[in-house]
């Protein structure tokens, strides 16, 4: 059977794109003397970096897939910045939600959200915020925000795109040699 | 190409360009009849098409705002999605997975074949299969439909492969590659499956049938035939003696105009159907148009569906070519000694990841969900499609508050699920789950029904003008010229694709159409 490569490819069009992020995170990063790691979240316009911060953390831990390094929940989660600059609902919305999220961590953990330590710990808190509007609006858009990015589907074993490469008629779409004979 | 003027009042105007509405504009046009079909959506050609599942979705996809209610779990989850339809010319033959099958005989009379079910609105069809027969034949015919005609079934991909070995050692018998209008080898000048597998996206290939790249430019090649796209059908007018005269309908710049008819067909599919009708009240029709019964936006059927997904220990890449090529029929039948009227149809199904994640279990999320989506190379998929029954109740009706971009009421959808759907919904999870383990899968998920893509019975047919909207040949009981040429003429769901059966209907009608007309009857 032909298998999917599951390793990172730059193509064109992600190398370009990783390009016109990273410059100004780097210049963010040597100016202010932040790791390029954190960098990404000053770049937010509106919301404070920590508040992206734990996004990135709440939404690895809604959907938690070790393959994936932090970029694809930083990809999936950045836009919310733009759209709490647009609209001041959202931008309460958000941060009023990790407010309480922290608030909660404290409570319980005496730590903010995104320092408790244990991936269990930080589901039960996100459970007990799972009826919010804050919690059901960030699921509801990262379904589609992470699941959506073509630089990811290779390692979920899936190929995006196929009537340019001529479909699968001549690329196993009936390869499969396991099964038992009936 | 075709340019009718608005003021003709010789043309028979039909909405929607669908199934029904593109196959009864061709065969109208075949005969010389003068038609327009005003389509909603926009003209997107074979070359638009994208392969991702989310920019094809807005693309294609009908997402003028709906509301619904009721048990079912659509509600729940997608409560402004109710259905997976398409806005844009050929309608849901651009994304319909090509399935192609007839109904059995007992599927035409639920009354007479399941009795008086409690709680279920049953009617027999005014027609018979042995009426459908030689229509059936035609569709098909048209269609180019594999195992009829002559033409080979398509070859069996991966996911069929798996669930054909799991139907076998389970001892199915009737298990094949199906009845789909694909093209298996080239025909009526499009060429073969390249087993691409966006089959719901449209078909890049073109080896799949819709009346988009079929029969709308073989009508518009008469010159009888003009499709305007972009134009939302807002009401039908009819005079004073209660005959429809025209369609006023918001062109692309949202301007109203008004198309004269001699004869309007409607085929927005089971939702915009009755929706326009009832937008259509007038104080001579106060109800709405083709109302006298109260049966217009009743017994809305869905279709009992599910899907039951399996991971395996090793690959399988569900994804690769046609998406629904694969059937078993055996559970079709109707024994009701399974706890259930009626029958269903297991058919192979996949989703890319995007679509995985948004509809594997909706709403889910954490380790339990992130698991299973890391299977997805090692998953196969089947989709659960059984007869539903009809229900009152079960409704389509014009939302009190929701208005669309025209000011015009929205549809709101209601539906409960009957005792019968929810017994055959877990007789088929437990038999879909059972092929796969019989052949080793590790995991199996029952996943709950995705918005609505066969929208039926909303205008049903029905001998008596009482019991139903329009009659056997779709035209309504109360006005003579006016027609339903949709899926919501059916009188029961059947537990196949409703496609094929749409199809038939379709030249059946035009049939009538062009005789009634030629007899000056309309």
């Amino acid at each position: 059977m032909r298998e999917v490569d599951r390793r990172t490819k730059l193509n064109r069009r992600t190398f370009l794109q990783g390009a016109a992020t990273a410059v100004p995170a780097v210049a963010v990063a040597t100016s202010a003397g932040l790791s390029i790691e954190d960098a990404w979240a000053e770049g937010a316009t509106t919301l404070a970096p920590a508040t992206m911060k734990t996004l990135v953390k709440v939404a690895r831990d809604i959907y938690p897939h070790d393959f994936l390094v932090d970029s694809y929940y930083i990809t999936a989660v950045k836009p919310w910045d733009g759209k709490a600059a647009k609209d001041p609902a959202v931008k309460a919305m958000i941060e009023d939600g990790v407010k309480r999220l922290d608030q909660d961590a404290q409570d319980r953990h005496k730590l903010p959200y995104a320092q408790v330590a244990w991936e269990s710990d930080r589901v039960t808190l996100l459970q007990g915020i799972e009826q919010t509007t804050f919690f059901k609006a960030l699921r509801s858009d990262l379904v589609v925000s992470l699941y959506n990015q073509e630089e990811l589907w290779p390692k979920f074993g899936y190929e995006g795109s196929s009537a340019e490469h001529g479909g699968y008629i001549k690329r196993g779409f009936d390869d499969i040699n396991w099964l038992p004979k009936v | 190409m075709a340019k009718f003027d608005l003021n003709d009042d010789g043309v028979v105007v039909i909405v929607g360009s669908g199934a029904g509405g593109g196959t009864l504009g061709n065969e109208l046009a075949q005969k010389g009849i003068k038609v327009v079909i005003l389509e909603a959506g926009a003209r997107n050609e074979i070359q638009d098409f994208i392969n991702n599942e989310w920019e094809s979705f807005a693309q294609l996809a009908w997402k003028d705002m709906r509301t619904t209610s009721g048990s079912w779990q659509v509600a729940k989850d997608f409560p402004n999605l109710p259905a997976w339809i398409v806005k844009s010319v050929g309608g849901s033959t651009v994304h319909w997975a090509g399935a192609s099958l007839r109904f059995d005989e007992h599927e035409f009379k639920i009354r007479s074949a399941y009795g008086d079910v409690p709680g279920a609105n049953m009617l027999d069809w005014p027609i018979t299969l042995a009426e459908m027969e030689p229509w059936y034949a035609k569709a098909e015919n048209k269609m180019g439909v594999t195992r009829t005609n002559g033409i080979p079934g398509l070859p069996g991909n991966n996911n069929f492969k798996v669930m054909e070995a799991g139907a076998r050692k389970v001892g199915y018998k009737e298990v094949h590659t199906g009845r789909m209008a694909i093209n298996s080898q080239p025909r009526d000048g499009r060429g073969s499956c390249q087993q691409i597998g966006f089959c719901f996206q449209g078909c890049k290939s073109g080896a799949k049938w819709s009346t988009l790249y079929t029969e709308i430019p073989k009508g518009e090649a008469t010159g009888n035939l003009e499709v305007r796209p972009n134009s939302m059908a807002i009401k039908i007018e009819h005079d004073t003696s209660g005959k429809v005269t025209g369609v006023v309908y918001a062109d692309a710049e949202g301007k109203q105009q008004r198309q004269k008819a001699r004869v309007v067909a409607v085929a927005g599919n089971s939702i915009e159907s009755p929706r326009l009708l009832l937008n259509s009240a007038s104080s001579m029709f106060p109800d709405g148009l083709a109302n006298s019964s109260g049966q217009v936006g009743r017994n809305y059927m869905r279709h009992m569906t599910g899907s039951v997904y399996a991971v395996f220990d090793k690959s399988v890449h569900m994804y690769r070519g046609t998406t629904m090529a694969g059937i078993i029929r055996d559970e079709a039948r109707n024994d009701p000694a399974r706890g259930f009227f009626g029958g269903y149809e297991m058919e192979t199904l996949s989703l890319g990841v995007p679509f995985m994640a948004a509809f594997l279990k909706p709403g889910a999320w954490g380790r339990t969900f992130t698991s299973a989506m890391e299977q997805y190379p090692q998953m196969a998929g089947m989709w659960l499609v059984g007869e539903d029954l009809p229900q009152e109740t079960n409704r389509v009706t014009l939302d009190p508050k929701a208005k669309d971009a025209h000011g015009i009421p929205v549809a709101s959808v209601h539906y409960d699920d009957h005792p019968n759907d929810v017994a055959m919904r877990n007789h088929a999870y437990k038999q879909g789950s059972a092929v796969y383990r019989s052949i080793g899968a590790t995991a199996t998920f029952p996943t709950v029904p995705y918005p609505s893509t066969h929208n039926m019975g909303t205008n049903r047919m029905s001998a008596k003008a009482r019991d139903g909207v329009v009659n056997k040949f779709g035209q309504s009981h109360d006005i003579k010229n006016l027609f339903v040429s949709d899926g919501s003429q059916f009188t029961s769901s059947a537990a196949c694709n409703p496609t094929l059966t749409i199809v038939s209907l379709a030249i059946r009608q035009a049939d009538h159409i062009a005789g009634a007309m030629q007899r000056k009857e309309i």
